[in-house]
């Protein structure tokens, strides 16, 4: 527990900075295309309703797909400044997670600076024409001080929605508290969800207050307070970006997908370049989808995937050639579709497999999923929620005529345990699963082939694709990392007691296969 | 000065007109008073002048040239008005409020505290109002600076609503009077309205009696109250009789 809140707490000051530098962009300009647009609109009724439904379905999207919906337009911008000016934006991390909360905190800036500039006595506006305000000295001198703390308070409310919707950056490849909360969801590390939507109310909550300050003082005219308000806010903010000042952008970024293994093998590669004396980070929590992409723009520069996935996903391949030969063309295609280096394979798969109980499986004499397919009639299967509906479970069952005397589906910790308690006889399972190890499960072999391969295999960007220094450092992962090691190393993380950190079990898992001194 | 030619305003298409073709001569110097029923018209008229409303029919000149003429914040800045609702600007002191015309027409900063200064000593308030917002004065009091806001840019033409509504009789003599003595020092040229014909008889040196939107009658105070102008006889027999009626209880 007190390991975990240090872990947590050492990562603090750059999570956080990232988070407030965020949160604080997306407000500024938010506030910047918001306040023309809403005074323009307090102006001319009839743009009033467009404005208002425009920044109303923004707000209707939930934040998570707007974010993730930002990048893949990045992405085809990127494309279009490639092939017009011959250089790419980024379409990963700061900026798609910028735009999408910038968009976010439009609404109640525009509804609030409307309501309050159009709220406005009729007498006074009508007076301010009488002593000979021009329209924009009108809007000076009468109706922006009079809407001000109106103004304000649609600030507030922005800064309070931004600030919590920041956490949902992660997956776009942006650091933010929300790193806490998406990889402690995926290591049921609970110290770190919690600690991440602490520091996230926290941080929301002062800022609140602040304003709070800020609003009452424009309120009453009391500058005093208005400015202890906004000095207090910008203190904070200082205090908090000064770690991100000082940091200079890391050489190599090393992606991850939202899984255990993925955050513990990016973290060994970082300490492997970090070793080698150079500058790298991780991005994790990257969306399976994503990942391979932001690889093939050049935004982060390399990661692991499953040779599987891509060749079913990317390559829409249904055969299923041997491993070797699969990884061969794989490599060929990767190479001639995007420029992307296939460095090797790490020398683990993480396929999808039937797992047994070790006892009872030699109790029932099997040894391979033929073997299963006649006791199956008497057997019952648990599966995850998705299994059923995959492909793959389909070429199995064809495969081997697979037919069990019951399937239940579960979420994967009960699935674990119903297989444990005798409530199932066989389960699906991915085989690098360190459970398979706690659990002392046996995986059954394939011996049609049904299932693809799963080699995790080291990816490099195209830009890097003769990058000696980073082929250098990864290199030597190739082939090094076994199964059983791999399994062990996840389990490390998952298990319920003595969990460690991704970051300590790539450190052990460095140590023992001497990637790492 | 002042030259309203057939002027009408309408304020909704096809509805009955607030103002129907008023015509209406002012000099230089003159102080006009603008009478009659509540809804007949007068503020409607009135702010064709500064063209708060534009009118539906006519031509307004002022200074001898058409208002359309002029951008509509310069007219507004050469003439000083005073609302029947008084339009203080709420986020403003009593001194910044009065300031405001000054500083819009970019005088400097001593310039502009002299000049107000001096309409402030006008309405006879206690120096220390300056300082304070205006919802921290009475109704009479922000009607007070509300005149001393429309005199702080040394208009040569001054439109008054009913400036002086919200006054005790006592103040609004006084008020009045002192109007009317800074009118004639300064060579102001005014056009007030008011419900009360009893000031308008004495403050004017012209009344003009609007009723349904129509000017009736336009005359001297002294031929209204004569009874030369049987149009409007019932606006000025109230007055009349009470003078009287006061007047038998006071012997
Ligand atoms: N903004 C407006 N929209 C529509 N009608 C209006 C508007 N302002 C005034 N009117 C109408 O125009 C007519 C004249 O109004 P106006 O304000 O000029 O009267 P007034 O003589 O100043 O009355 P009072 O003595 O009560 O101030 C009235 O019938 C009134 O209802
Ligand atoms: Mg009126």
């Amino acid at each position: 527990m007190n390991a975990q809140l240090a872990a947590a707490f050492a990562v603090l000051p750059n999570y956080l900075s990232q988070h407030v530098l965020l949160s604080l962009s997306a407000i500024a300009l938010g506030a910047v295309v918001s306040l023309p647009l809403a005074i323009w609109a307090a102006r001319r009724p009839t743009l009033r309703w467009p404005l208002l439904a425009g920044t109303s379905l923004v707000q209707t999207i939930p934040a998570l797909a707007l974010l993730a919906l930002f990048y893949p337009l990045l992405l085809a911008i990127s494309g279009l400044t490639q092939e017009l000016v011959g250089a790419t934006t980024p379409a990963l991390g700061f900026l798609p997670a910028l735009l999408a909360l910038a968009l976010y905190a439009m609404l109640p800036i525009v509804r609030a600076t409307i309501s309050a500039i159009s709220g406005i006595d009729a007498a006074i506006i009508e007076a301010a024409d009488a002593v000979g305000m021009t329209s924009s000295q009108r809007l000076w001198r009468v109706e922006l001080p009079l809407a001000a703390p109106s103004i304000v308070g649609g600030l507030r409310t922005a800064m309070v929605w931004t600030i919590g919707a920041a956490t949902l950056a992660t997956p776009v490849g942006q650091a933010s508290l929300g790193n806490y909360i998406f990889s402690g969801l995926q290591t049921e590390n609970w110290v770190f969800v919690l600690f991440g939507c602490a520091a996230s109310v926290v941080v929301a909550l002062l800022a609140d207050q602040l304003l709070a300050l800020v609003e009452a003082g424009a309120a009453k005219r009391d500058w005093k307070r208005a400015i202890a308000g906004a000095g207090g806010f910008a203190l904070a903010v200082v205090a908090t970006l000064a770690p991100a000042a000082s940091v200079a952008p890391s050489a190599y970024v090393i992606g991850a997908k939202n899984f255990s293994e993925q955050f513990i093998l990016a973290d060994l590669m970082t300490l492997r370049l970090r070793a080698a004396g150079h500058s790298a980070e991780k991005r994790e929590g990257l969306g399976s989808a994503v990942v391979f992409r932001a690889l093939a723009a050049n935004d982060i520069d390399a990661y692991v995937d499953y040779s599987g996935t891509l060749w079913t996903n990317l390559m829409h391949r249904t055969d299923n050639p041997p491993r070797e030969r699969m990884l061969a063309e794989l490599s060929d295609w990767l190479k001639k579709s995007s420029g992307v280096v296939m460095l090797g394979a790490l020398g683990f798969e993480n396929n999808f497999a039937l797992a047994m109980k070790r006892e009872r499986a030699s109790e029932l004499g099997i040894a391979t999923i033929a073997d299963l397919a006649r006791a199956a009639p008497q057997l019952t299967f648990g599966t995850d929620l998705e299994f059923q509906s995959r492909p793959e479970w389909r070429s199995l069952r064809d495969a081997y005529d697979l037919r069990f005397r019951e399937i239940i589906s579960y979420n994967p910790t009960f699935m674990y345990r119903a297989l444990d308690d005798g409530q199932v006889d066989v389960i699906t399972a991915f085989s690098s699963d360190g459970r398979i190890l706690a659990q002392n499960l046996v995986t059954l072999d394939d011996p049609k082939n049904a299932f693809p391969h799963y080699d995790a295999i080291v990816l490099i960007a195209p830009k890097r694709a003769n990058d000696e220094k980073l082929r250098a450092a990864l290199r030597p992962l190739v082939g090094a990392i076994g199964l059983e090691r791999m399994r062990r190393a996840n389990l490390e993380v998952d298990r319920d007691a003595d969990k460690l950190t991704p970051r300590a079990a790539a450190e052990e898992l460095g140590k023992e296969t001497g990637l790492l001194k | 000065m002042i030259e309203l030619q057939r002027v009408s305003v309408a304020y909704a298409d096809g509805g009955r007109p607030a103002v129907r073709e008023a015509s209406l001569s002012i000099s230089a110097g003159d102080f006009v008073a603008l009478v009659g029923p509540s809804g007949s018209g007068k503020t409607s008229l009135l702010k064709t002048i500064n063209r708060l409303i534009e009118p539906s029919g006519g031509t307004i000149r002022v200074e001898d040239r058409d208002v359309a003429d002029f951008a509509a914040h310069e007219l507004r800045r050469r003439i000083g008005y005073v609302f029947q609702g008084v339009g203080l600007f709420p986020h403003m002191s009593v001194r910044e409020n009065i300031a405001i015309t000054p500083s819009l027409l970019g005088w400097d900063r001593e310039k502009i505290a002299a000049r107000v200064d001096d309409v402030f000593d006008l309405i006879a308030l206690p120096r220390d109002y300056l300082d304070r917002a205006p919802s921290a004065l009475s109704g009479g009091e922000r009607q007070r600076v509300a005149v001393a806001r429309a005199l702080a840019a040394e208009p040569r033409i001054v439109i008054m609503d009913e400036p002086f509504g919200a006054l005790d009789p006592v103040t609004r003599d006084a008020l009045g009077r002192a109007y009317r003595a800074l009118h004639e020092r300064m060579g102001l040229t005014t056009v007030m309205v008011t419900h009360d014909v009893q000031e308008a008889a004495l403050l004017a040196d012209r009344i003009v009696a609007l009723r349904d939107g129509c000017i009736v009658a336009d005359d001297t105070p002294r031929a209204m109250l004569s009874g030369a102008h049987p149009e409007v006889s019932d606006m000025f027999e109230t007055p009349r009789r009470q003078a009287a009626a006061i007047a038998d209880l006071a012997r």
